[in-house]
């Protein structure tokens, strides 16, 4: 068979780099283990050099291999990109964190590595079989890294609840891919989209529709399939939080986007309110559980919750209707959002990283009046969570502006109806983002305010690369949103070019 | 200069957000130098402002100039699309100087903790902010610039705010006034704009059914509004309705005000002076830019009601003075009255109302900016608000108080001082509204609104009477008090002078407004 190996240089960088870390494990001494650091993190910059020259270095725009069932388009491209950058910054914030711990450093790369793997697959997947595999192998690594504090029994508990209802999930998720299989004959989107224009009317087919959003609403915590998350990210290490909010759950979006808009077009009365209501849940019920909590990474849990609501809202404005161009507005917007809460939610949990070693601990009181003795840190606390607020001229506006602009153009009552209940939800969210600016900037510090050989611990190299990264990404991003819009609607136009 | 065409207007917008970067060159202890960075950057910007007013071609007030349009976001046609006309110059120059007075008057009053680079930095992040809501041309820029005046703001209260500790009986419980009031300024500011927000969209997709094209361009849906594009159904009324929302909460207009009483009282003084002198003005500004001339048949529909929350804003607030026993915040309960006779002026829909409240809005910027600016130093001299505590001032501190008697007079509406021409035409315009409007309700209002003149005199003359007449309190017998200082007397003589000025001559003002208005009316109403 001929393979395109130009269109899989991607995977086969990061998989190669996989294996020099593996080899590197083996035969390093135990003081040298960092080097599989190192070697993770220039395997993954070097992973973007063919995602350049696959997107600028002329050649077809859409090359297809595997029969179709595995696809490199602007789409995949643009996401894969995101993932590679997501994940580059989580392997810049894992290594002070990691080393500190000193132990199965080459394994943690590993799995990693391997986790970002499974993105890249799906991203490209076009076919059911090539979508399992790549989340599979987003998930399973993850199990384990959840639990990589060993000696920590939360560290334990999040492992086993993010196992247990990862399983679940998968079982519901296979249960219905196997009802679609055997109902449309086939496995790939192409002909689940034009066998199910007939099947609208058969029970079965809803239910297996059904069953397949249920699994990734699991993959992406929207409400009511949340529940793990919020203890599986506390008890986590906290670059393995970071990642689990940004990197697994945007491979849930890609799913979803890649399911709805290509396999399911056909059938948005299905899916369509189904949507609707686990957006209005996710972004009502997770704001106001991060309101009432005291842990930063637990309310970053519920945030991510929340966010992952707005970043539904635009799949309902696309159920109302059938015009294309409101269809394709509505996944940009999507893509659009979930790039844009990559970098600020990344960038979050990097200050969260950087702030817990100044302060060590990971209450947000005992962040009180940090801008005394860290005024860099609490400025970009600042940033980053007013920006995930939605505050001009931070980038979170532009996230937020497109989903209501996707949302509002139907002008259907029902997607207005969901407007109102984003902005609502917007100005509720605002309360417990602010919040961690007013402990750092406006609380006086307290008695017991940590000791000044912990408050002047500099900060690692890499750890200030990933918040440099991400900072930038945020303002520029925010004040020009314009580049961003025009390489989302690109992708959007791939994505949804079969309706 | 040809330059100031094209740069003229960007540079007022940006040079300020460009300086609060250029603050962090200096190390954290070189304060002068940030200090006469400061300055420097807010002078020019008011040089360029008072430039702009002065090239400025008023036999064509009504046409927006120093226009500049450049691509910003194409894939939803948002443009960086600014300009001035009669309506908005005025502002663009009141929230330039002030904001460079406000740096002058820091110079040698700085609340704890300190911490000069930041606190000047914010205040420049919040003109860039102020100017560039008035310049705006676009809705999505007008968005952005409106919104960016929250985060300096709620900073800005929250670390150098009272940090008094009071109970709330809502809440049941005690807080700390300075992070109460930040929260409450940013999540009422942001409520209402997260609505605003939805109603630009709701007018940038329906402008697609009239030009092809979904636009945010102002000029454009004002053109549409002039032929009534947007009708008066249900759409209309929900659009008005949002945007309402967003604009009543920044006046503030009763009862959206709660917010405006504890964030005035909280902030630090010069907070408290660019809170009343120029992020009230944001809202009843964007009713003229936006609000009137796109949806103008609404704005005739909803112009009773607003009429009567209006005289109701002045009424209560008037009444909320009399009852205050803190100066500062009696003065910010005054503001709360006189935006109420902005609100009223434009709530008559007419050219007089319209100029009434441009005019009202500069002179209760400078009014109210300097009252609070003293209310400021006299804390600073007493360590106290407490009207009860004060008495005799005038003995103590001769200058101070002749400033404050002068100021009081000016914010009751004294004829010849800036306060006059805003009161006193809003209830002219009140006896003849539109027509169309029922007049016998505006005359209401317009009685009403008299009332609440008389009201005003008397809790002005009132506290007057408590802090500056009589004998000194015992407790002071023995303090020495400086009376007005070098960088005090810097900050507010240029505000004494334009009190006066526009009071005798309030073509100042008029000169720039009275063609736009006549315009804005026209154009919107017919006739």
């Amino acid at each position: 068979m001929d393979l395109d190996y130009h269109a899989l240089a991607p995977e086969i960088v990061v998989a190669a780099t996989i294996l020099v870390v593996l080899a590197l494990d083996v035969a390093l001494p135990r003081s040298r283990k960092f080097w599989t650091a190192f070697a993770g993190v220039l395997g993954l910059a070097l992973a973007a050099v063919p995602l350049v020259t696959l997107a600028f270095g002329g050649g077809p725009s859409t090359r297809s291999i595997l029969g179709g069932a595995y696809v490199v388009d602007d789409f995949a491209l643009v996401l894969k990109a995101v993932f590679i950058v997501g994940g580059y910054l989580v392997l810049l914030m894992s290594v002070s964190y990691i080393e500190s711990d000193r132990y199965y450093q080459g394994e943690y790369y590993l799995l990693l590595l391997t986790s970002i793997l499974g993105s890249l697959i799906m991203a490209s997947s076009r076919d059911l079989i090539t979508l399992f595999v790549g989340l599979e192998l987003v998930t399973g690594p993850l199990f384990l890294l959840a639990g990589w504090r060993k000696g920590d029994p939360k560290s334990n508990e999040a492992s086993l609840k993010f196992f247990i209802l990862g399983v679940l999930s998968t079982a519901i998720l296979l249960y219905g891919m196997s009802f679609l299989y055997g109902l449309t004959g086939s496995v790939t989107y192409e002909g689940i989209r034009t066998a199910g224009a007939d099947l609208l009317d058969s029970g079965a087919f809803r239910l297996a529709v059904l069953f397949t959003l249920v699994g990734f609403g699991f993959k992406i915590t929207a409400v009511p399939f949340h529940f793990w998350a919020p203890d599986t990210y506390e008890g986590s290490p906290t670059p393995v939080t970071a990642y689990l909010s940004v990197g697994s759950k945007a491979a849930g979006f890609v799913g979803l986007l890649l399911l709805c808009y290509k396999a399911f077009p056909t059938v948005t009365e299905i899916w369509g309110p189904a949507l609707w209501v686990l957006a209005a849940l996710s972004m009502t019920l997770g704001n106001l559980t991060a309101l009432r909590q005291d842990n930063i990474v637990r309310m970053l849990a519920y945030s991510s919750i929340a966010q992952g609501g707005f970043i539904l809202v635009p799949f309902a404005a696309a159920a109302v209707t059938s015009d294309r161009s409101i269809i394709r507005e509505a996944a940009s917007a999507t893509i659009v959002y979930v790039i844009i809460y990559a970098f600020m939610n990344l960038g979050a949990f990097a200050v969260v990283i950087a702030a817990a070693r100044r302060t060590g601990t990971a209450m947000i009181d005992g962040w009180a009046g940090m801008w005394r003795y860290s005024p860099r840190i609490a400025t970009l606390a600042a940033i980053f969570f007013f920006s995930l607020a939605g505050i001009p001229p931070l980038a979170g506006w532009y996230a937020k502006f497109a989903m209501f602009l996707a949302i509002l153009r139907p002008t259907h009552p029902w997607a207005t109806t969901l407007a109102v209940i984003a902005a609502v939800n917007a100005v509720i969210a605002l309360v417990y983002y602010a919040r961690v600016g007013k402990t750092m900037w406006m609380d006086s510090l307290p008695e017991d305010a940590p000791d000044l050989s912990l408050r002047t611990r500099p900060l690692t190299g890499s750890l200030a690369l990933a918040l440099g990264i991400s900072v930038l990404f945020v303002i520029v991003a925010g004040v020009l949103p314009f580049q961003l819009a025009g390489v989302f609607a690109e992708a959007a136009e791939v994505v949804t070019s079969g309706i | 200069m040809a330059w100031f065409e094209s740069a003229g207007l960007s540079l007022i917008v940006f040079l300020p957000v460009v300086g609060a970067l250029a603050l962090f060159a200096f190390p954290k202890a070189n304060e002068s130098a940030q200090k006469w960075t400061a300055l420097l950057v807010t002078g020019v910007t008011s040089l360029l402002s008072i430039l702009a007013a002065w090239l400025f071609d008023y036999r064509a007030a009504e046409r927006f100039q120093f226009e500049v349009t450049e691509s910003w976001i194409p894939a939803i046609g948002a443009n960086y699309h600014i300009g001035v006309d009669g309506i908005s110059l005025p502002l663009l120059v009141l929230s330039s100087v002030v904001t460079l007075l406000a740096v002058v008057y820091s110079w040698d009053h700085w609340e704890e903790p300190r911490n000069v680079r930041g606190f000047l930095a914010l205040m420049m992040l919040l003109l860039t902010g102020m100017n560039g809501t008035f310049v705006a041309l676009d809705l999505v820029l007008f968005f952005i610039f409106f919104e960016l005046v929250l985060l300096p703001m709620y900073f800005m209260i929250g670390i150098w705010g009272d940090g008094a500790r009071r109970r709330i009986p809502v809440l049941g419980r005690t807080v700390t006034m300075r992070l109460y009031a930040a929260i409450k300024f940013f999540l009422f500011t942001l409520f209402g704009s997260a609505f605003m927000l939805l109603g630009f969209l709701a007018l940038y997709f329906r402008s697609g059914d009239f030009l092809g094209d979904n636009t945010f361009d102002i000029p454009t849906l004002i053109a549409l509004g002039a032929e009534n594009a947007f009708g008066s159904g249900t759409f209309a009324f929900l659009v008005f309705g949002a945007m309402f929302l967003g604009f009543a909460v920044k006046v503030p207009m009763w009862p959206f005000h709660t917010w405006l009483p504890d964030a005035h009282t909280a902030a630090p003084t010069v907070g408290s002076v660019l809170l009343a002198a120029i992020l009230l003005k944001l809202g009843s500004y964007a009713f003229l830019r936006i609000s009137i001339p796109i949806l103008p048949d609404m704005a005739r529909q909803w112009a009773p009601f607003i009429g009567l929350l209006a005289v109701i804003g002045i009424i209560y607030g008037s009444l909320a003075c009399l009852a205050q026993s803190d100066v500062k915040r009696l003065i910010a309960f005054s503001s709360v009255g006189h935006m109420g006779f902005v609100m009223l002026g434009i709530a008559t829909m007419t050219d007089i109302g319209f100029n009434a409240s441009l005019i009202g809005m500069v002179a209760h910027g400078l009014i109210t900016g300097l009252l609070f600016f003293l209310a400021g130093s006299l804390h600073h001299r007493y360590h106290t608000r407490e009207i009860s505590r004060l008495g005799g001032n005038q003995k103590l501190m001769p200058w101070m108080g002749g400033i404050l008697a002068f100021t009081a007079m000016a914010s009751l509406g004294l004829p010849g001082l800036a306060g006059f021409w805003g009161e006193f035409m809003s209830l002219v315009g009140a006896y003849q509204p539109l027509s169309g409007l029922n007049a016998g309700q505006f005359q209401t209002y317009m009685v009403i609104g008299a009332i609440g003149t008389v009201l005003t005199a008397g809790y002005m003359l009132w506290m007057l009477q408590r802090v500056n007449l009589g004998e000194p309190k015992d407790e002071w017998s023995g303090h020495e008090f400086a009376d007005v200082g070098f960088h005090e007397w810097l900050a507010w003589v240029p505000l004494i002078v334009a009190i006066v000025a526009i009071g005798v001559y309030p073509r100042i003002v008029f000169g720039a407004t009275t063609d736009a208005v006549v315009n804005l009316a026209r154009t919107a109403f017919g006739g």
